[in-house]
Parts: C-alpha cells; sequence; structure tokens
C-alpha cells in the first residue's frame, strides 16, 4: 500500500489564532479516510492547508512523493489534488456544464475530458436533466452534487470532499454517500470531511477525529463507530 | 413599481432574444449601420438632421471627441471590474500615465527636451502604463478585496498630488505645445490639427473597435473564462488550479494599457497636459459609467460610457431656471446612481451570469441574515 498524502505536524494560523495545533494523518492509495469533528474543529481548515489555499504555519505536506508544502494551490491542482469545497462553492453565473467544464481548466486532453464529462453526468442524473440550467438557481443538494462533479472533471489522484452531505435531506445523503463509494471503486482516493459521522464512518476505511485543532483519535471506520467516546461525542448514543 | 420593472425587462428580454435568434447576416448588418453612423456622426451634414442630439453649448465634434475617449475607458475598466471583478478607484490614474509620459516625452516645455514625436512617445506610454499596472497590482492582487479599491484610489490621487507639487511634472502651468499624431492629406494638410477635431473622435472609434474586438476574443478564450471565475468565487476558482493572481494582473494590467492608450491620444489631441486634467472625479465617473452600462458587458460599457460624457456635455449651456445645468450635473448623477443601485443594479444592458451572481448574493444575505 503506497502512501499518497502525508501530512506532518502541521499547524495553521488566522491572524492569531491558531486553528490547527500540530496535526499528522496520512491518506494512502484506494481508501475513502474521513475525518470527523464537531463544528469549529478544523476540518475545513485541514482542507485548505491541503489545496494550499491558507498557507501553513510549520510542518510538512507531502503528496505522491513530492513536498507541496510550499507548492501553488493551482499547482497542486495539476498534481492530482482536487478539492470540492464546503457549502456552496459552485460558480453562481455559469451553467452546470460550464461548471463541470471548470472543473477540467487544467486540462488538455479534450477527448477524455469530454469521457469524463458523460462519466460524471452518468453518476449524476439530476445534473444531466439541468446542464442548461445556471448554478445559482440550483437546489442546496445539486449544488453540492454540482461540487463534487466539478472536482471529478480534474481527473484528480485524491478527491477532498468538504461536508458533502451538509444541509441535504435523508435520502439525498444517503445517494451523495453511495456515489462517493462508487467514485472510490471506480479507482479515487478520497479524503472526506463529515460532521455526519454515522455514515462517513460507515463508508471510510480509516479515519480521524479532531478536536480544537488536535487528532484526538484514528482508526479503521468500524473501530471508531464502535468506540465509546466516539460513539458518545459524535454518534448521539449516550 | 415591479410591474414596471417587469415590463421593462420583458421588453428587453424580448430584443435580447430577437438579436440572439437573428441570422447571422443580419447582426452584422445591424453592427456595421452602427458603425457607419458613429462614423458619420460628427458631420454637420448629417447631425444637423438629428433634432436635439447635437450639443448647443459647444462644438459637437469636439464633444465627440470627449466621449469616445470616455467609452474608450470604460471598455478598458469594465476588464478590470466587470469580467475580473477588481475594485480600482483610481482607474484615471492610468490616463494620467500615459498622457504625462507623452507630455513628458514631447514638449518643449519638458526638462527632458527630447522632443519626440507624438508617435515614438506613444508605445512607451503604453508600456510604462503597463509596468505601473503591473507595479500596483503585484502587491495588492495578492489580498483580498477591500485593500485593492483603497491602494488604486491612493494611486490616482498621489499622481495628482505628484504633477502638481513637483516642479518636474510642471503643475498648473503644465506642458503645451504637444505635438499632433503624425499623418497628411494630399494636399499637404495635416489630417491631425487643431481646427478640426473630427479626425482624433475618427482615431478614437477606429481604436475603440480595435479594441473591442480584442477584449471580447480574450474574454471568450480560457483567460476569459479564468476572470469569470475569479469574479465569482475567488477560492473555487483556485480549487479549480486557476493561477488566480496571474488572471488578476492580467486584468490589471491590460485596463491598465488601455488607460495609457486613452491618456496617449487626449494628450496628443490637446496639445496642453496640466494637473487640473487630473480629478478624483473622473475615476468615479468612469467608475459609475461601467456600472450604469453594466458591469461585465462590453456593450454595456460602451453605452455606459457614452451615455455618461455625453450627457455631462449635454448638460453645458442649458439653463434652467436661471442655473446652468451643468453646475449640476454630478449631482444629477449622484441621483441616477442611486436609482440605478436601488431598480438594476446590474446595470442597463447586463450580463446574463451577472444577473445570476447578484441574485445569488441577495440569496446569500437573506439565508445569512
Ligand atoms: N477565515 C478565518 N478567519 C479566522 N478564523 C477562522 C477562519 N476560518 C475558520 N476560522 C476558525 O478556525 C476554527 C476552525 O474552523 P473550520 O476549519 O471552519 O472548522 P470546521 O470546518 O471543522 O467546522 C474555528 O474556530 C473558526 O472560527
Ligand atoms: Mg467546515
Amino acid at each position: 500500500m503506497t502512501t499518497l498524502l502525508e501530512i506532518e505536524d502541521v499547524s495553521l494560523l488566522y491572524g492569531r489564532i491558531k486553528a490547527l495545533h500540530g496535526i499528522s494523518l496520512t491518506v494512502n492509495e484506494g481508501e475513502i479516510v474521513a475525518l470527523i469533528g464537531a463544528n469549529g474543529a478544523g476540518k475545513s481548515t485541514t482542507m485548505r492547508a491541503i489545496s494550499g489555499i491558507r498557507p501553513v504555519a510549520s510542518g510538512r505536506i507531502r503528496f505522491n512523493g513530492e513536498d507541496i508544502t510550499k507548492l501553488r494551490a493551482d499547482l497542486r491542482v495539476r498534481r492530482g489534488l482536487c478539492q470540492a469545497p464546503e457549502g456552496r462553492g459552485i460558480f453562481p453565473g455559469m451553467t452546470v456544464l460550464e461548471n463541470l467544464d471548470m472543473g477540467a481548466y487544467t486540462r488538455r486532453d479534450r477527448a477524455e475530458v469530454g469521457k469524463d464529462l458523460a462519466k460524471v453526468l452518468d453518476l449524476f442524473p439530476r445534473l444531466a436533466e439541468r446542464r442548461k440550467q445556471v448554478g445559482g438557481t440550483l437546489s442546496g443538494g445539486e449544488q453540492q452534487m454540482l461540487a463534487v462533479g466539478r472536482a471529478l472533471m480534474s481527473r484528480p489522484k485524491l478527491l477532498l470532499l468538504d461536508e458533502p452531505s451538509m444541509g441535504l435531506a435523508p435520502m439525498l445523503i444517503q445517494q451523495i454517500f453511495s456515489i462517493i463509494t462508487e467514485i472510490n471503486e471506480q479507482g479515487t482516493t478520497i479524503l472526506l470531511v463529515e460532521q455526519n459521522a454515522q455514515q462517513a464512518l460507515a463508508r471510510a476505511h480509516r479515519a480521524y477525529v479532531l478536536e480544537t485543532g488536535r487528532i484526538v483519535k484514528e482508526g479503521t471506520g468500524s473501530e471508531l463507530l464502535h468506540d465509546p467516546a466516539v460513539k458518545e461525542a459524535y454518534l448521539g448514543v449516550a | 413599481m415591479t410591474s414596471v420593472r417587469e415590463w421593462i425587462d420583458s421588453g428587453r428580454h424580448a430584443v435580447a432574444e430577437r438579436w440572439h435568434n437573428a441570422p447571422r447576416w443580419m447582426r452584422w448588418a445591424v453592427i456595421a449601420a452602427v458603425i457607419v453612423f458613429f462614423y458619420a456622426l460628427p458631420n454637420r451634414e448629417f447631425y444637423q438632421w438629428l433634432g436635439p442630439i447635437p450639443t448647443t453649448g459647444s462644438n459637437f465634434g469636439q464633444v465627440l471627441f470627449t466621449v469616445s475617449i470616455y467609452v474608450l475607458l470604460a471598455v478598458g475598466l469594465n476588464i478590470v471590474v466587470g469580467f475580473a471583478g477588481l475594485l480600482d478607484l483610481g482607474y484615471f490614474g492610468f490616463f494620467a500615465v500615459g498622457a504625462y509620459t507623452v507630455a513628458v516625452l514631447t514638449s518643449p516645455s519638458s526638462d527632458l527636451k527630447t522632443l519626440w514625436p507624438w508617435l515614438l512617445a506613444l508605445p512607451v506610454a503604453l508600456v510604462l502604463t503597463m509596468v505601473s499596472g503591473v507595479m500596483l497590482g503585484t502587491p495588492t492582487l495578492r489580498l483580498r478585496g477591500d485593500y485593492l479599491a483603497i491602494v488604486t484610489l491612493g494611486f490616482a490621487e498621489m499622481i495628482r498630488v505628484a504633477a502638481t507639487a513637483s516642479d518636474f511634472l510642471k503643475g498648473q502651468r503644465g506642458f503645451n505645445q504637444i505635438p499632433h499624431p503624425p499623418g497628411s492629406y494630399s494636399d499637404g494638410k495635416p489630417i491631425f490639427g487643431v481646427l478640426d477635431p473630427r479626425p482624433y473622435y475618427w482615431l478614437v472609434l477606429t481604436l475603440i473597435i480595435l479594441v473591442v474586438i480584442g477584449v471580447r476574443n480574450l474574454n471568450r478564450s480560457r483567460v476569459g473564462r479564468a476572470w469569470i471565475s475569479i469574479r465569482e468565487d475567488e477560492d473555487a476558482a483556485q480549487l479549480m488550479g486557476v493561477p488566480t493572481f496571474k488572471f488578476k494582473l492580467w486584468a490589471f494590467a491590460s485596463g491598465a494599457f488601455i488607460g495609457g492608450l486613452a491618456g496617449a491620444l487626449f494628450a496628443g489631441k490637446q496639445n496642453f497636459v496640466s494637473s487640473q486634467n487630473l480629478e478624483l472625479l473622473n475615476s468615479i465617473i468612469i467608475l459609475a459609467a461601467v456600472i450604469l452600462g453594466g458591469s461585465g458587458n462590453i456593450v454595456g460599457a460602451i453605452v455606459g460610457g457614452g451615455l455618461v460624457a455625453y450627457l455631462i456635455e449635454r448638460f453645458r449651456g442649458i439653463e434652467f431656471f436661471g442655473v446652468e445645468l451643468y453646475e449640476y450635473r454630478f449631482m444629477f448623477f449622484g441621483l441616477v446612481l442611486v436609482v440605478m443601485m436601488i431598480f438594476r443594479p446590474q446595470g442597463l444592458i447586463p450580463n446574463r451570469r451577472r444577473a445570476a451572481e447578484f441574485k445569488d448574493r441577495r440569496k446569500e444575505v437573506i439565508v445569512g441574515g
């Protein structure tokens, strides 16, 4: 098993506020790794550090054998690292197709891009129905799907998903999680950030628990799913 | 009020629909007719049939030249504000760099005494404006939003102060005898002289057409897509692999280039450049023009720039109950802008995407509040 992403002792500051206190985690090729934690624990911040939207204060990030700690965000995308941002991170004035096309911004292999587009539309029939509609007028669930689909269009080695189930109806949550599993089975490694710990742990090979900017627990998905402390804090089971 | 708006909207949509569904040749015919109209406009034989459109208070050819300069500036600023979504409050500063570079290199009043011809000074002016755009943009475009607005505002003001106070830039006395662009008619008379403003207008009109073709192509390329993505969501753009800083700088420098071009043309026409040409208000007028016309839409910028500059000139010499309307021109624009912001924030001829972006932002406000 080869290591795809390796984060070592990473700290991150927002001004004077320290949001990450030296976290370390690894993602191996082919895995779904979940990062769970309460609101404000630093999950999105971890994603920002990995995708390069925010510079880290200290520590190292290695991706596919290369040190990318100081690499610009857009170049990380070219290396095969793509994030679907939290919430409504789509382009509101672009149509569904234009949004998906932006996902392939770094790619030159137009023929392959066309194939991937067909695959994504296959994966998300809702998006296919609304291909000409502008992103801003989609429902919350459709926007989430668009964000995931758009990230897939870059054909990433590692797909970063920040709370893809946020604000969705229970049925849609089920649907989006099965799609995540499907994407993974087709060969994409996934780092999944979730507040919906139950679903995330059930689907993940391995998982980390983040509390106030520190990793406090790690294990396989089912280990954490049955861990009493995790149960109490994140699964709503006393 | 809503019903009136809906009525206007539906009318506009019908026109837009018609336009998009019209056959290609018909669209080209309309564009050609518009272009011919504007080339013919400064001729008395033509404009005498246009009723109240020609100005009464000043030479109509001169007014058209001024208007064309504003249109060029609006097209340039539209790249920065409309396409890339960067708030530049000191755009007129680039106009100043262009005009002063030409003045310093060509005028006998200049300490340099280089006395270059206009055409030789032009490329230097263009390069210098672009360089000043890059120098201003490099530190500020890495930061977000408001910093750029403040820094650009400061830049324009700094240039004005420098032009007023420094000996080298001659303050209010200014630079005179700036040479005109080259060229002569077959009888040996120069095309670009002191008396006839029309050739300058035709020159600027031609350059506007070229610039618009260039900008349109740029906007439809990968560069344009990158600009739109940055404007809509800068973080998301970066996450899709768009080198956001590079493209923001590109937009800023292209805008600066066009501003410098307008300044150099102005200097070549006017013969004279002084610190009195550098009112802070000019930056605001151009920005207002772009927003009024419909930020992000080239036709909108042209209409906005043309309308604003024309109306200002149209007020000249008109009295209303004993006061000259020209004196109240800025109050009038303030009023128009306020009304626009309330009823039509996306501008007269909005860009399709921009309309959706506005709606999206409104939704966010509602959700957040
Ligand atoms: N842009 C920012 N500026 C300052 N503080 C921030 C910013 N973004 C997040 N934070 C803070 O960092 C901490 C972690 O936030 P975040 O990573 O968004 O949490 P999560 O995604 O786990 O809910 C929170 O305390 C939050 O208030
Ligand atoms: Mg978050």
